[in-house]
């Protein structure tokens, strides 16, 4: 823990690099987004255990600061890639909880009617381009909605999530490699949460660093910051974002964060060592730690608990919506596989 | 009118598309400044400049996926993959990522796109550069499928393919890329999931893709004249959308069935024809359908070896002959 502990002051020497400012305004959005990440994927938890989300489930619990930070600096247009662990990059593009909810729960007013499923989230009028369920194959795909950015002169950057785990597949050395070499106007965000699903990354990774160790070998900076401050990763994420836009390139982010649930829902994490969850929780909460910080700045008790109090609100007004939906009508079974609407394959 | 070579028909079909819409792009390895390894794309480089024609590392997810997420959000690409056995390292992205995305964001992810690639054997490259790939692509719902035996299919098909809206994986075979063949002058726009009779008959019915088109029409050639059978030689041109009409009628006239497949036989194209014509077609059959193909093997490198393996015009006419008693 000790070494993680050092990096994030490396984390923060990068910062001072690019100061940016962040108003009180916006670090209420960032810190509303952060309450609301937190209690919309605790209720995704709670709705798996009443067995009324089914299949599988990746929750962000303890990773909200990476997702509020990264958004909150993005432009409208700005796309947004994810893996299976994507409810969060999704409701942080300002898409509604109960069209997530909806189809965590496989009900007709889920995002995707049912159809994709909690890894799947997509939601492309909000610029969520999609939530990938195959370990780093959205990687190239960003670099090629970047491509499309950089042949057309639109402005737009593609972002691009993932896990430690990731940087260990190919489609994430070779999309990494052509970012570089095209100069493309792509971000690339690693949330280092320390497990590769249940194996520690370090256990089968060759640097120290997953993804900032990396980044030399494609002629990007090595920039590894604190995930669990969303003001470092909002500076840290607009500074590449900036970059990006005005022909610079990519910026490859290394993200230290930690998630307190398992991979999935399946996994109870009992690979962890005893002391890290609390320790996370107790001292590296993103949440406790922005929320410190808000009233230290002067911003009262009661608008923060105010802020709390409406978030619970709506997650509990888009849970009885959910409850509410029917399941999707058995015809949308055959919809949509080809571009006619249908799945016609012969005459 | 004028000759042009396989080769030369699908540097002008990409050309012809580039021209029409800005927003038709093309990427892969050596395509640009080398013009391609099979020199199929010699020229576009100059006409249209790096930006438009890219020259990729080797990394075929990276060529892939960059295709989709340019087609996902505006351009019309076309993806070259060298050889179609490099597919298997990049099939990813044809099997769960442009194939599903629609489907399971619920029509708002599109995907229009096309792969070219080299299929087939016959050139004595080995295991690795000679596969036959269609059925890898025509197992996955969402995929299109198209395989040209001639050079004005190339281009019809090819401009069919980019304006379709579906991603398309377009099969062209590396033994054919010498052959040449007339073509109209001026543009030439085909459709998807029209097969063709490339030689009508009265006595069988011959299903047969890409270089098996040419050796069924040999072999029907033969047939008639050293046998008096008159066989019926159908280019199944798409394997998705198929268009089994063309076929059921054909075979409610010939009454006799034989597929000419150059993939191994293990779920081979025709087995699912068979099985549509077994099921909607018996009572025009007089006979069993017989599948001619390459066997379920690994392709050998040497020309003994290969040209024993792929069906050749003397197995299809031997085959034929057999089954028909004649």
């Amino acid at each position: 823990m000790a070494g993680k502990q050092a990096r994030s002051a490396i984390a923060m020497a990068v910062d001072d690099l690019s100061p940016i400012e962040i108003d009180n305004d916006l670090r209420l959005r960032i810190y509303r987004m952060q309450v609301e990440l937190r209690e919309s994927e605790q209720r995704a938890y709670d709705l798996f255990l009443q067995n009324l989300v089914k299949g599988t489930s990746h929750l962000s619990l303890g990773q909200e600061a990476v997702a509020a930070g990264c958004a909150a600096a993005m432009e409208p247009g700005d796309l947004t890639f994810c893996t299976y662990r994507g409810h969060a990059h999704t409701l942080a593009r300002g898409v509604p909880m109960d069209r997530v909810l909806g189809e965590l729960m496989g009900r007709d007013n889920g995002l995707l009617r049912g159809k994709g499923g909690s890894m799947h989230l997509t939601s492309v009028e909000h610029g969520v381009m999609g939530s990938y369920a195959i370990v780093g194959a959205h990687i190239p795909i960003a670099c090629g909605a970047a491509w499309r950015a950089q042949y057309r002169g639109d402005k737009d950057i593609s972002v691009c999530f993932f896990g430690d785990g990731t940087t260990n597949i190919g489609s994430f050395h070779e999309g990494l490699n052509f970012a570089a070499i095209w100069k493309l106007p792509v971000v690339f965000i690693c949330e280092n949460n320390l497990y590769m699903e249940y194996t520690p990354i370090g256990d089968v990774t060759a640097v120290a660093d997953p993804a900032a160790g990396r980044a030399s070998a494609y002629g990007l900076e090595s920039i590894i910051i604190d995930g669990q401050d969303a003001d470092v990763v909002y500076r840290t994420a607009k500074s590449a974002y900036d970059k990006a836009r005005s022909g610079g390139g990519p910026s490859l982010i290394e993200c230290l964060t930690y998630r307190y649930s398992g991979h999935s829902r399946a996994d109870p994490a009992k690979y962890r060592p005893e002391g890290e969850l609390d320790f996370w929780k107790g001292k590296r909460d993103p949440i406790r730690i922005y929320r410190e910080r808000l009233l230290q700045s002067g911003i009262g008790e009661s608008t923060l608990t105010a802020i709390e109090d409406d978030v619970k609100q709506r997650v509990d007004e888009a849970t009885a919506i959910c409850k509410a939906a029917p399941p999707p009508p058995a015809d949308i079974l055959t919809t949509d596989v080809y571009a006619d609407g249908g799945w016609a394959w012969r005459n | 009118m004028a000759e042009l070579s396989y080769r030369d028909a699908v540097a002008r079909g990409i050309a012809q598309e580039m021209e029409r819409d800005p927003d038709v792009v093309f990427l892969g390895e050596d395509i640009g400044k080398a013009g391609g390894v099979f020199k199929a794309t010699v020229g576009l480089f100059d006409q249209f400049g790096p930006l438009r024609v890219r020259d990729t590392p080797i990394s075929e997810q990276a060529i892939l996926g960059a295709a989709m997420g340019a087609a996902m959000t505006g351009l019309k690409p076309i993806a070259e993959i060298m050889f179609s056995d490099f597919i298997a390292v990049c099939y990813d992205y044809l099997a769960n990522q442009y194939a599903k995305s629609r489907y399971m964001t619920n029509g708002q992810v599109k995907c229009p796109l096309v792969v070219r690639t080299a299929n087939g054997g016959g050139a004595r490259f080995g295991a690795q550069h000679s596969q036959s790939v269609e059925n890898w692509c025509m197992a996955i719902p969402g995929l299109k499928v198209v395989a040209p035996s001639t050079p004005v299919d190339v281009i019809g098909l090819l401009a069919a393919s980019v304006r379709d809206p579906d991603p398309v994986i377009f099969l062209e075979h590396k033994s054919l890329y010498a052959t040449k063949g007339e073509v109209p002058d001026g543009e030439i726009v085909d459709e998807l999931g029209v097969a063709k009779i490339v030689r009508p008959g009265t006595d069988a019915t011959i299903l047969a893709l890409a270089l098996m088109v040419p050796r069924a029409i040999a072999a029907a050639d033969k047939l008639k004249a050293e046998h008096g059978v008159d066989c019926e030689v159908i280019d199944v041109r798409s394997l998705v959308p198929m268009d089994m009409q063309t076929m059921l009628s054909s075979v409610s006239r010939t009454h006799r069935l034989f597929t000419v497949e150059e993939n191994p036989r293990l779920c081979g194209w025709g087995a699912e024809l068979v099985s549509i014509i077994a099921d909607e077609g018996f009572y025009d059959l007089d006979g069993p359908p017989v599948r001619i193909t390459t066997p379920h093997i690994p392709l050998p490198a040497t020309d003994v070896l290969e040209d024993r393996a792929i069906p050749s015009v003397d197995r299809i006419v031997e085959t034929v002959r057999r089954s028909l008693g004649s």
